[in-house]
């Protein structure tokens, strides 16, 4: 089964600790040679984005950023025996958040593709 | 944390670390029917205590830290034993170098070394598909039987002798030596591919497919691509697994009848595992390709084909000459047949049929010469042929449709 993670989190301010940003290069390769992580990417802030909108049959587009207090900062899908599987390279994920970025607050969606 | 919480989290760790697990203690006790044994024995304990004191924090490392001092344990009771015998021989000799490293510490080697001796040659085909599974799978005794249809101690049986023939063989975990890498490499590869075709293709049963079988051979292929980024064969066989594998969705229509490559709903082809599979494609042509990167390029012909009336007939049969030319078997043959007579040279495509020696419980051939006789204007003997590979077929739902067809107008009675 296949699911995909959106992971979120408050804009910050700082950009990220090297040595956090080499345990997520390094968790994912571990996922990778895993088998189990099929694409990921992360994503630019969602002021170079834009939102296309249907309300009340008007369709319309609008330029990023969004008003909500957290953006979706990067995406994964991964192949796995179960949701718990793919919670736990989620949590690995946190983990490595928790201990190289103190203070640091976000989240996993942990969605089922169907299929 | 309740105590079925605690059981789910330990079976998704479990099959993230197991196959880490075993290879990393094989490499600590050289021996890996004691390590699989190890490494169920901390499955064991890691239950009883996560069910007790709740799920460690991090999960992984819990479970390395715990198998490793399993291992270390063994370790010492086997150097006290040698000491009271005193049999302090050269080949009797304990070794402990190594403990001081974690588990995971030669993880990528380790794992190598398990994939090797799991495929070794001194067992039989079905011993290293069930050891492989059990293995690097991190599969149970019971979902290994459900896998291919056989009773759980049937199952058991083979892990069991499995073992005992990789013991009595004087087996050692260690790499293959330069000169038996290729050979050795083949096998793991077919090993993987048999996996892959034992679920792409379920030779018995009322199922015609059993992805979760494909799942796990595209799994266990990526982890040795993860592992032999520089061996083309390697990426040839993943992206033929995945291109194979992008038709899953699509094969199986109402009531799990089986569907046709050519009458295929293409929007239900998986895209992502096309995608990756043309760039393992790539990677693998450019490392130099082989029998398996050649089948994954005629996978590619169909995957990039959006209606089945675009298929480059023309290439599938070149690269099928070429793949005939590598491996003349007569399921090749067969298939390069298929794809002249599609090529628009059914004529030209009997003679390479009839050219084959009989293959006995082989219904494909039947209905190969089945369709090719429809496209020759001759459907008697075409409907008399799709009555054999009806007759000869184990699987319910391949017999349905050669069944059909054996009474259609137009034939087209091969599965995709």
């Amino acid at each position: 089964m296949r699911y995909l993670t959106l992971l979120r989190a408050k804009p910050s301010t700082t950009p990220p600790p090297p040595e956090l940003m080499a345990a997520i290069m390094a968790l994912g390769e571990d996922a990778t040679k895993a088998g189990a992580l099929l694409d990921t990417a992360g994503l630019e802030p969602s002021a170079t984005g834009a939102r296309v909108a249907l309300t009340a049959g008007e369709l319309a587009a609008t330029d990023g950023p969004f008003a909500e207090s957290k953006e979706v900062i990067s995406y994964a899908i991964y192949e796995v025996a179960s949701k718990q599987e793919a919670v736990e390279w989620a949590s690995r994920f946190l983990r490595a958040h928790r201990d190289l970025w103190p203070g640091w607050e976000g989240e996993v969606d942990v969605l089922k593709l169907f299929g | 944390m309740s105590v079925s919480d605690a059981r789910r989290v330990l079976e998704a760790v479990w099959r993230i670390e197991s196959a880490r697990l075993v290879a990393g203690l094989a490499r600590l006790v050289r021996d890996v029917g004691l390590a699989e044994e190890l490494a169920q024995d901390t499955l064991v304990i890691a239950l009883e205590q996560w069910q007790r004191d709740g799920v460690p924090d991090d999960p992984g490392p819990w479970l390395r830290a715990t198998a490793r001092h399993r291992a270390i344990d063994v370790l010492r009771r086997r150097r006290k034993y040698a000491e009271k015998l005193a049999l302090l021989s050269r080949d009797a000799e304990w070794r402990e170098d190594g403990v001081e490293d974690e588990l995971d510490d030669h993880i990528g080697d380790d794992l190598l070394r398990l994939i090797f001796t799991a495929a070794h040659p001194a067992l039989s085909a079905e011993s290293q598909i069930a050891l492989t599974l059990r293995l690097l799978g991190g599969l149970s005794t019971a979902e290994i039987a459900r896998a291919f249809l056989i009773p759980e101690p049937t199952a058991a049986q083979r892990i069991v002798r499995a073992k005992r023939t990789l013991a009595a063989a004087g087996v050692r975990f260690e790499m293959p030596t330069p000169a038996e890498t290729a050979e050795r490499l083949g096998t793991v590869l077919s090993v993987l591919y048999l996996i892959f075709n034992e679920g792409y293709s379920a030779t018995s049963g009322a199922d015609w497919t059993q992805p979760a079988l494909c799942r796990e051979a595209m799994r266990l292929g990526r982890v040795l691509a993860g592992l032999l980024p520089g061996e083309a064969e390697v990426h040839g066989l993943v992206a033929l697994m995945e291109l194979q594998a992008s038709r899953l969705p699509a094969r199986t229509g109402a009531g799990g009848r089986p569907v046709l490559l050519g009458d295929q709903d293409r929007l239900r082809w998986d895209r992502l595992l096309i995608r990756r599979g043309l760039a393992a494609l790539d990677r693998a042509e450019g490392l130099g390709g082989g029998p398996y990167t050649l089948q994954a390029a005629i996978a590619a012909c169909h995957a990039r084909a959006h209606r089945a009336q675009d298929t480059d007939w023309t290439r599938i049969a070149a690269l099928y000459e070429v793949l005939a030319y590598l491996r003349p078997t007569p399921v090749v043959r067969l298939n390069q047949a298929v794809a002249v007579g599609k090529a628009g040279n059914p004529a030209r495509a009997l003679t390479i049929v009839d050219a084959l020696p009989a293959m006995r419980d082989y219904p494909q051939l039947p209905a190969v010469r089945g369709e090719l006789l429809f496209l020759l204007g001759r459907p008697a003997e075409a409907r008399a042929e799709y009555a054999r590979a009806a007759a000869m077929t184990r699987n319910e739902s391949e017999r349905e449709l050669y069944s059909r067809a054996a009474f259609s107008k137009s034939g087209n009675g091969r599965p995709g």
